[in-house]
């Protein structure tokens, strides 16, 4: 824009140099409008068609029945709806005490190597890949007692869980403002009511936003569970037993070779979908306002 | 969650309790117990976090030692797979690991950082913060719907639309030549790409927003393009948290298991073209774990584990080694 200006008080030679530039400038700067025009493309193409077929395939029955026999067709998803609630149910239970109390420690209270090296080790199984986590459960507990089970699968879910809720944590402990605690302080409150009293207060929006991000992160954690809760054709609710899960439901009738598995892998696979990307709307709204209180 | 992997710089707290505790009459006493008792339970919580990457560590060891015992370095260089006879080796695997993973890299790069640049330089406030919420909504979508999408939506546009054409255009090169079947290692490397494409926008769109103003103003008042202002001023300045955001994603890909088993074909080959099936690490394990018997089969599959999470663990040091020396640089022209 400013060159043009420039151009039209310049000889022959300068123009030309000047128009090869304005042509670059258009290119590059159209070739990035195009990247951002196929990511987005491929989003609404992957919405799209797991929408369309998701929708065709999801009846009630796939919430209240169990899977049928192959040839059957109305089977559903129940049991791996039960059994995802309550790995994901354990997984939390052991996790969230685990990462918010790592958070407030690396906020808070930790200096030093040690403080350095829980934050190290924290980035260090956030990027471990889930299937690893698998293998962790598998050897601890699958070998252990010789049989799948709900709570190996509960526990490599944990495994995935706790960097996630530790990193937010303790971001968002960072983000209460100092002048918080210290009228606390002046008030004659002892640290740790402090901590667990206002400023825990203060950021819990931000710590529950983590907390169901990483729900949501493992709801739809597939590798983590092939070998550890493996999967269960009928209802089970018992943690010593195998455990089916969504997504361990979806990938075993994607890949096997019956169309009317294929629907149903579909519908389960819209059932996903829909809960991520309610939990990342709702993250968003929460942490859009939220913030905005809290400077 | 999948974008605040750039680590800011922590900002230590000023250590309120001790210089408390230090100044307390002793009638305070009683009351700075309760903090000695909370500090010391987060700091024995924040250990355990430690101890659990020890125990992974271990039990990954401890599980894949038989083999480690009889197959040595070799494992890695050894092309044989063969659970009837016991040999394994797992050559095949990495190099279609590695090969995913370069494909992935190859066009999610480009991709993400022009995302970026858009986001960073080009699109108004709102329709920023809108793309960049559905941009990082592809990081959101699990790994196994990534696969069913690959395995009956982009399989057979590969086979019949885009093998082709590459064939017809590119088919000089050995990577481009043969029948596609759909699944193959070009399918899984296009998934990969997909996946890997919102960490590398997000982490590079915040790098770019965080070159400063100024240093644009100085560009553009020099009289340089937008595009000469962004080749030569913002990236450059953003040069090793773009780098970092790079070899984060390349992490990913890496360890990625769900949606490449269900689109590269899973046979242990080394294969030259790209439509031909491969086989990775983590497909590997996540195929053959569960029916796995004997030890010695059992402790192979371990043992790529272990491999994969060595390489991953080395990948992202790499990468938070970019970022901080980023984040430090900036701190010292600051």
């Amino acid at each position: 824009m400013e060159d043009g200006a420039r151009a039209k008080g310049a000889g022959m030679t300068t123009l030309a140099i000047s128009r090869a530039r304005k042509l670059e400038n258009r290119v590059m700067l159209g070739l990035c409008v195009v990247a951002t025009i196929i990511a987005v493309g491929v989003l609404v193409a992957i919405f799209g068609y797991v929408l369309a077929a998701g929708a065709r395939y999801v009846h009630l029955s796939f919430f209240t029945n169990l899977p049928t026999p192959v040839g059957e067709t109305g089977g559903g998803f129940l049991n791996s709806l039960v059994g995802t609630g309550i790995m994901v149910g354990v997984a939390s239970a052991m996790s969230i005490p685990i990462g918010v109390l790592s958070g407030i420690y690396l906020a808070e209270v930790g200096r030093g190597w040690l403080a350095r090296t829980v934050r190290f080790v924290n980035d260090t199984l956030n990027a471990t890949p889930s299937i690893v986590a698998g293998l962790f459960a598998y050897t601890l507990i699958v070998l252990e007692t010789h049989r799948f089970s709900g709570f190996a699968g509960s526990v490599a879910l944990a495994v995935l869980m706790v960097p996630t809720i530790t990193r937010t944590t303790e971001e968002m402990f960072r983000l209460v403002p100092r002048t918080l605690r210290e009228a606390a302080l002046a008030l004659g409150v002892p640290e740790w009511r402090m901590t667990l009293q206002i400023t825990l207060r203060a950021a819990a929006p931000g710590v529950i936003t983590g907390i169901m991000l990483a729900v949501a992160r493992v709801s739809g954690e597939t590798a983590a569970l092939l070998f550890t809760a493996f999967n269960n054709r009928f209802l089970s609710t018992s943690l010593d037993q195998p455990m089916s899960s969504v997504p361990v439901q979806v990938y075993t009738y994607a890949v096997a070779p019956y169309e009317d598995w294929h629907h149903q892998a579909w519908a389960g696979a819209l059932v996903l979908v829909t809960l991520v990307a309610l939990f990342s709307a709702a993250v968003r709204l929460a942490t859009r306002s939220k913030h905005k209180v809290m400077g | 969650m999948m974008t605040t992997d750039v680590a800011a710089p922590s900002r230590e707290v000023p250590q309120r309790a001790k210089s408390l505790r230090r100044w307390g009459p002793s009638a305070l006493r009683g009351w700075t117990t309760g903090d000695a008792i909370f500090r010391k339970a987060c700091t024995a919580v924040g250990a355990s976090v430690v101890a659990l990457l020890a125990l992974l560590v271990y039990e990954l060891v401890r599980g894949s030692s038989a083999a480690l015992s009889k197959f040595g370095f070799h494992f890695v260089v050894d092309k044989i797979w063969d659970p009837v006879q016991e040999q394994f080796g797992a050559a095949t695997f990495v190099y279609g690991t590695v090969v995913t993973s370069v494909v992935a890299l190859v066009l999610a790069v480009p991709l993400g950082i022009g995302i970026a640049i858009f986001l960073v330089e080009m699109a108004p406030r709102r329709v920023g913060t809108v793309i960049g919420f559905l941009v990082e909504l592809l990081a959101a979508i699990p790994s196994i719907v990534y696969g069913l999408w690959g395995l009956f939506v982009l399989a057979p546009i590969v086979r019949d639309d885009v093998a082709p054409a590459l064939r017809k255009t590119l088919g000089f090169l050995p990577i481009f030549q043969g029948d596609s079947h759909g699944v193959g290692m070009l399918t899984a490397g296009i998934i990969l790409a997909v996946m890997i494409l919102p960490f590398i926008a997000a982490v590079s769109r915040d790098v770019i927003a965080s070159v400063p103003q100024t240093q644009r103003e100085a560009s553009l008042a020099l009289g340089a393009t937008k595009w000469e202002t962004i080749r030569n001023v913002v990236l450059p300045y953003g040069r090793a948290g773009i780098a970092g955001a790079v070899v984060l994603a390349l992490g990913r890909a890496l360890g990625e298991t769900m949606a490449v088993t269900m689109v590269i074909g899973n046979n242990p080959q080394i294969a030259k073209s790209l439509f031909d099936p491969g086989y990775t690490m983590s497909s590997v394990i996540a195929n053959e774990y569960a029916e796995a018997s004997g030890v010695t089969y059992l402790a192979a599959l371990t043992e790529i584990g272990l491999l994969l999470f060595v390489v991953t663990f080395a990948v992202n040091g790499i990468a938070r080694l970019l970022i901080w020396r980023m984040a430090r640089e900036r701190k010292a022209r600051a």
